[in-house]
């Protein structure tokens, strides 16, 4: 059975030219960066281009780049980082109960080692207000983490007015942009943020690989020792073959944004039209007007989560209830509890979907008619 | 009937080598098979994993070797709602209840089976050492071929509606042959230690589990002439026919706890494995449930079942006026428990069972067992 992956806020498929231009990486430049001799010269020099462009995909300089792992380690670094260089200063953190695990558990593990922490108000829109943070602060706040585009939902959070506001405090403000990066324009010499996130796997690229913006004189202290790798911000030898497929992701992202958008409105029009076609019964999660185009998150009312996605799954559909499980059964979404409150039975009856570049409107309405099949059956035997 | 490409049976699969090789063996047989993992109860072993994703773990890795789609899903609630509650309030009204029962009946084979049927599947298979037979339309329960590991026992309340849905593939198998099967597959879980125990308790002392939900509270061991004993430390830790940790000396046969009075919190011992007071001759029952379909309408003989793995006794039942059922023994039987089950067959065929309340002696209520 041919399958419809709508689920590209977890990962994406790898473009073609990702692969391409990796494997003369992987066959031939296997020398160390570090290296003083001309195999490491070369292996230097492909980490250097790479670096540049990716810095340059958000006006940023080289030196401000750090490669990581992926998402989950730039969130760990920029939270934790931040936190170890700035105890002195002060506890104090300011984030949001709608953040990716990757921040959540971070700062849930700086909360047992002393720090406070003040998790922001979301309206049951999925949003946090500027306002909410500027009554949040404090001397010694040293870190405010707020996500750009929630992973769940698609909500675009106020990280622009948060970072204006914050322009006058002394706080760092670290923003996870996972799932912004590869549809949103981003000028950090306008944007007032000191660290961001970025996965290279969600933006067509390979699994492994993500980098941290650090704006210069942003203290942070590295989480991983040994060598001098990053500016001794991460230790550990690049994995050069990664961030080689991470700057031609970035490459073929550029000047298609945009388009990308358009596409993706598209793809979620035709895919809520047919719905309605259908007559499925359902409720969008999060303010439409502000959600990124690429994800949307139905409520099913009456409908369980796991049986609709083991269901969808059965039929060819992929789709999430976006994060994360215990031994692979299905937790309500803490992000829904955020915005309808703990219990809201759209805390488990709700599915994520999310476009990519392989999907087309074909693929829309016949998942459309797939799901009203599911959940006519589902509601007809009450199970 | 359909064809198996056709038939998607859906397995409920623990991550043991039972249901992995229930699994297998209807892959072979060409069903479209759909692993699926349960998560009734939320633990963390010392390390702090928690030990459903253990078992998880396992099922994925089965599951890949026998490439089927594998899913899980949680059922924390309805089995805290449904089966450990009814847990807790069978132990403080001094009762010993039998929690494998009640998943059975409330959980695997309704709220996992009506799962199952909402993915399309036409059966629900377990890894049970049990067999159905179709006769005349009637779905029948078999003891499991393996006399060892029959588990009809424990499935003596499937109704014909499950029992229609529900197939055991290893019911014809000895348990010696499924391990062989299974290593023959080189199946992940082919050598994995068969799980012992309630299966929330796990491994775990099971006093120290039930004093983190009941309160322990000690009182007197007395015989039944009221010459106390010694001291007991809460009578939910015991159960009727009970030899060890009374902590008795002196001369003489050892000790048997042989009865509990719950209104004055005291444990009654008796010297001697054959204590008359723990022999009986009759019991009623309640809750029962008839696996064929039809309630015998008059006194019947057959053979019971008052424990898991005991041989078979005979018995007379007879159905009561207020529903429930007298059970006579034909044999004084040793040690009958409140809150266990009573298990009726006729030769191989299992036909249903009810719930322990009042144990009888001459015909009248035995008041010493609680």
């Amino acid at each position: 059975m041919k399958g419809i992956y709508l689920d590209h806020a977890a990962t994406s498929p790898v473009h073609p030219k990702v692969v391409e231009s990796m494997i003369p990486v992987l066959e031939e430049t296997y020398g160390n960066p570090s290296s003083v001799h001309q195999f490491g010269r070369q292996a230097r020099k492909t980490l250097d281009e790479a670096r540049k462009v990716i810095a340059r995909s958000i006006h940023a300089s080289e030196k401000e780049i750090v490669f990581t792992s992926g998402g989950t380690e730039a969130d760990n670094l920029a939270i934790i980082g931040t936190a170890r260089a700035r105890e002195q200063e002060g506890k104090h953190i300011i984030t949001t109960p709608i953040e990716h695990h990757a921040t959540l558990h971070a700062v849930e593990y700086l909360e047992e080692e002393g720090f406070e922490v003040t998790y922001l108000p979301v309206d049951d829109q999925g949003a946090v207000r500027a306002e909410d943070v500027r009554e949040s602060l404090r001397d010694d706040t040293i870190l405010v983490s707020i996500m750009m585009v929630n992973n769940e939902t698609g909500v675009m959070q106020p990280v622009k007015e948060v970072a204006e506001l914050l322009r006058e405090h002394s706080t760092s403000f670290h923003s996870d942009i996972v799932q912004a990066y590869g549809l949103m324009e981003i000028d950090v010499t306008e944007l007032a943020v000191d660290l961001m996130a970025v996965s290279g796997h969600k933006i067509n690229g390979p699994k492994g690989i993500g980098f941290l913006y650090v704006r210069e004189g942003t203290k942070l202290e590295s989480l991983q020792h040994g060598g001098e790798q990053e500016r001794k911000r991460r230790a550990g030898t690049e994995n050069l073959p990664a961030v080689k497929g991470l700057q031609t992701a970035v490459e073929l992202i550029e000047g298609e944004r945009n388009q990308k958008r358009k596409q993706y409105k598209e793809l979620k029009e035709t895919f809520l039209h047919a719905l309605n076609e259908e007559g499925v019964n359902y409720s969008i999660n999060g303010a439409e007007e502000y959600s990124i185009e690429s994800i949307i998150n139905i409520s099913f009312p009456e409908m369980n989560v796991e049986t609709m996605l083991t269901n969808f799954d059965l039929s060819g559909i992929a789709a999430s209830s976006g994060s994360a499980c215990t031994a692979g059964s299905v937790e309500p979404s803490h992000v829904l509890s955020a915005m309808y409150g703990t219990g809201d039975p759209r805390t488990t009856n709700s599915i994520r979907f999310s476009f990519g570049q392989s999907n087309s409107k074909e693929d829309l309405i016949q998942a459309a008619q797939k799901i009203s099949q599911i959940v006519q059956r589902l509601s007809i035997t009450g199970r | 009937m359909k064809e198996p490409k056709d038939t998607r049976v859906v397995v409920g699969m623990s991550g043991g080598v039972d249901s992995s090789v229930a699994a297998l063996l209807l892959k072979e047989q060409g069903y479209d098979v759909v692993g699926i993992f349960m998560k009734n109860w939320d633990d963390t072993d010392e390390n702090g994993v928690c030990t459903a994703t253990e078992d998880y773990e396992d099922v994925i890795r089965v599951c890949n070797q026998l490439d089927i789609p594998y899913y899980a899903v949680n059922f924390e609630k309805q089995y805290w709602d449904k089966v450990f509650t009814y847990f807790l309030e069978e132990y403080k009204a001094g009762r010993t209840p039998n929690p494998d029962v009640m998943c059975n009946k409330e959980i695997k084979f309704k709220a996992f089976l009506d799962h199952a049927l909402s993915l399309g599947a036409d059966y629900l298979a377990t890894g049970h050492y049990a067999q159905v037979r179709e006769n005349n339309g009637v779905y029948e329960m078999l003891r499991g071929v393996d006399r060892n590991k029959d588990q009809t026992y424990f499935l003596n309340q499937l109704t014909q509606e499950m029992l229609e849905k529900v197939m055991f593939p290893l019911g014809h198998l000895e348990k010696k042959q499924v391990r062989e099967i299974a290593e023959q597959h080189d199946l992940a879980t082919a050598k994995k230690k068969d799980s012992t125990g309630i299966c929330f308790i796990g491994e775990r002392n099971f006093k120290e589990f039930l004093s983190e939900y009941l309160p322990a509270q000690p009182g007197n061991m007395e015989t039944l002439d009221g010459e106390v004993k010694g001291k007991h430390e809460g009578l939910m830790y015991y159960t009727l026919g009970q030899r060890q940790g009374l902590g008795i000396g002196g001369a003489g046969d050892p000790w048997f706890v042989v009865g509990k009075n719950v209104e004055a919190n005291i444990l009654y011992v008796g010297q001697g494995f054959h204590h008359d007071a723990l022999y009986s001759d009759g019991l009623i029952a309640s809750e029962a449930n008839w696996t064929n379909g039809y309630v015998p309408e008059e006194a019947m003989e057959c053979t019971a079942k008052f424990r898991y793995r005991q041989e078979d006794s005979h018995v007379t039942v007879q159905p009561m006026t207020d529903g429930r059922w007298k059970v006579i023994f034909h044999e004084p039987e040793r040690a009958i428990t409140p809150g266990q089950a009573v298990v009726f067959y006729d030769g191989e065929v299992c036909l249903g069972g009810a719930t322990i309340d009042t144990v009888l002696k001459e015909d009248a209520a035995v008041t010493y067992v609680g």
